[in-house]
């Protein structure tokens, strides 16, 4: 497995983009970003879905057309109706892959071959072997596995045939709620909430009592303040097996983020000299990799002794 | 609700966290009570709390006696490289008789459908199955038997869930207030490095701090971060991310951006959901005293007994027992509260 090319991923957009700003980011990611899948489509609310459709598939030809590999993606919770529905016309509308972000999309997806998204749990080899029977041939695995797992998991996709996928930069996935944070911050409900999520690009920053920025809303998702940013565990995570390297989306200059990352997996660049790169982005927040090594998530471990920001 | 509708007897179902607790639910009157294992395996890891596997017989063994079930509550995600425990555990729910495992994890439940298939699955609710699709791919696979529901469906939705997935459904009646899809939250590792789907732990006490200002407020931390602060005299929470005072952008004051600290109770519903088809009636706090238990259980014991016979049920005294004395109905009674 180590051996094997790795591929960089882009993975679904989590935020509520304008649609033009939306199709021209993919656009230009088709055009400019060093990455070979794209995963497609609305992971957090059923109800933003329809905003993206005008351009839905003219974004994926664009994708096909520069030679990436697109990838349906699925909500990470599925309740209410109209989630159910927008879960199974995506399992049913596409030959392509669909990735499976909850038990419904697998309930779906079985027996042909499909993806398992970062927000479906995926712990341990024993669920490794199970869904791979079922036909997933690439998992993207949570966010809070630390290191020692994706080993062991690594081990047990090659025989189970399938590829190992980690979120390497972007804010992290949390949470999810029934509820619409986004929509209650503004006094509103699921029902009422007028798409007041498109206000905020990289989601809603909540902070503490002391004025100390912590998590991020986005709409019923939490997700962490720090940028996730694994660049330097790219020598060890090629090492122990993982082929996929999945960029979570932001209002930065994504193409940027895709090539210091694929210059580091192709030797072309050295983890400090990456490092560098990303630290120059104008985010809001610093870096974290606190899970990686089991320790808590919004941490900072510093592996070649250059500290960010 | 269909009104006409006759109520059916639901099981209820008790928490334990130590042998005197299940012995005390028994005794009030638990159809069943479910209760975990002394380590990671199940969702309330918690120090002093839960059952030796020795404990877990002679349990078992009482509840028996008295015509209760024991649920046993393997409910975590075992991470890549430690499975064997969790594999223990679902062996020790077998050689005790235990009458169902609770399971959560894929893995998990394909083992336990797999090695023991005489042993009774239940889906916890860290499944976080909410949909009927999420629910039958659990129950084709694995042969699960009954699904806890998460708390975020409204009672309708629960009725129409249950026309369209072939096992029980058990939902929660009174406690916690879960927030966040259960199973899918990282908040307490995020800021503690223990992590709720593998260690168990939701805000573990050993990150919990107590500040007392010389004014007397009262500012209550978790790891690093403030979770909230309270005036003088004000009733401090147990400080829990997802029920903590925050501020952002869109509001002119820190908020609970998330949920005020409150209680789920939904005594007020109860014949609505006994006609909703719910087979199990959860009630949450394994870790909480004897002396709440015994109050919860035959309260609940009382006025499912008397809607069985067509009376009103009198739970006013359940009030008492909620967090901060306040409670909510949470996502059962209406959508607005999405």
């Amino acid at each position: 497995m180590s051996g094997a090319r790795t591929e960089l991923t882009l993975g679904p957009n989590l935020f509520n983009w304008a649609p033009e700003t939306w199709r021209d980011f993919y656009f230009r990611i088709a055009e400019e970003a060093p990455v070979s899948v794209v995963y497609l489509g609305e992971t957090i609310c059923s109800k933003r879905a329809p905003l993206f459709r005008d351009h839905y598939e003219a974004v994926a030809e664009r994708l096909r057309a520069a030679g990436k590999t697109v990838v349906h993606t699925t909500l990470g919770e599925t309740a209410s109706r109209l989630d159910r529905r927008l879960v199974s016309d995506v399992c049913e509308r596409t030959s392509e892959l669909v990735e499976a972000n909850d038990a419904s999309a697998a309930f779906h997806l079985r027996g042909r071959p499909h993806c398992i998204g970062p927000l479906m749990n995926v712990y341990n080899e024993e669920t490794l072997r199970f869904l791979a029977a079922k036909g997933a041939q690439n998992i993207c695995l949570p966010i809070e596995l630390p290191s020692s797992a994706i080993g062991v998991l690594c081990a047990a996709a090659g025989p189970a045939k399938v590829t190992i996928e980690v979120q390497v930069f972007g804010r992290q996935s949390l949470a999810l709620s029934a509820r619409c944070y986004h929509a209650r911050a503004h006094g509103r409900t699921k029902d009422t909430c007028l798409f007041v999520c498109e206000n905020d690009p990289d989601g809603l920053v909540l902070s503490t009592l002391e004025r100390k920025p912590f998590l991020v809303a986005n709409g019923v998702q939490t997700l962490s303040w720090e940028y996730l940013n694994l660049v330097q565990e790219i020598p060890a995570l090629k090492a122990a097996g993982v082929s996929r390297y999945r960029l979570s989306p932001h209002s930065c200059d994504m193409v940027r983020v895709a090539t210091a990352f694929r210059s580091v997996l192709d030797g072309d660049l050295t983890v400090a000299e990456a490092l560098a790169c990303l630290e120059e982005l104008p985010l809001d927040a610093p870096f974290s990799n606190g899970f990686h090594h089991g320790r808590p998530g919004y941490g900072w471990t510093a592996l070649t002794g250059t500290a960010p920001h | 609700m269909n009104d006409h509708v006759a109520p059916r007897r639901p099981e209820l179902v008790c928490p334990a966290g130590t042998p005197a607790s299940l012995r005390t639910a028994v005794d009030a009157g638990a159809d069943a009570v479910y209760c975990g294992l002394q380590n990671a395996t199940n969702a309330r890891n918690f120090p002093g709390l839960n059952f030796s596997p020795d404990e877990l017989g002679k349990s078992v063994d009482y509840a028996h006696a008295r015509g209760a079930k024991v649920l046993l509550a393997v409910n975590t995600f075992p991470p890549a490289g430690q499975f064997q425990l969790w594999k223990d555990a679902i062996g020790i729910a077998a050689s005790v008789a235990a009458d169902a495992i609770i399971v959560a994890d894929i893995g998990v439940a394909a083992y336990a459908a797999r090695e023991f298939p005489q042993l009774r699955l239940h889906l916890s609710v860290q499944a976080g199955a909410s949909s009927p699709e999420a629910i039958r791919f659990h129950c084709e696979e694995f042969n699960v038997r009954r699904v806890v529901l998460p708390r975020i469906l409204t009672v309708a939705e629960i009725a129409d869930i249950h026309r369209q997935i072939p096992c029980e459904i058990e939902a929660f009646v009174f406690g916690n207030i879960g927030m966040m899809a259960e199973g899918r939250c990282s908040l307490t590792n995020y800021v503690t490095g223990v992590s709720t789907n593998m260690d168990g732990v939701c805000s573990p006490a050993a990150d919990v701090h107590y500040e007392e200002e010389a004014d007397g407020t009262l500012t209550t931390k978790l790891g690093s971060f403030v979770i909230d602060r309270y005036g003088c005299g004000e009733n401090g929470g147990y400080p829990t991310i997802c029920k903590g005072r925050y501020s952002c952008s869109a509001q002119p004051e820190p908020y609970y951006a998330f949920e005020e600290p409150r209680s789920l109770n939904l005594s007020a519903l109860l014949p609505d959901l006994m006609r909703a088809g719910v087979t199990a009636l959860k009630i949450e706090g394994r870790q909480r005293s004897r002396a709440y238990v015994r109050s919860v259980v035959a309260a609940f014991r009382k006025a499912v007994d008397e809607i069985m016979t067509g009376k009103q049920p009198s739970l006013t005294d359940l009030i008492a027992l909620t967090e901060g004395h306040k409670e909510t109905q949470g996502a059962f009674q209406s959508k607005s509260w999405r």
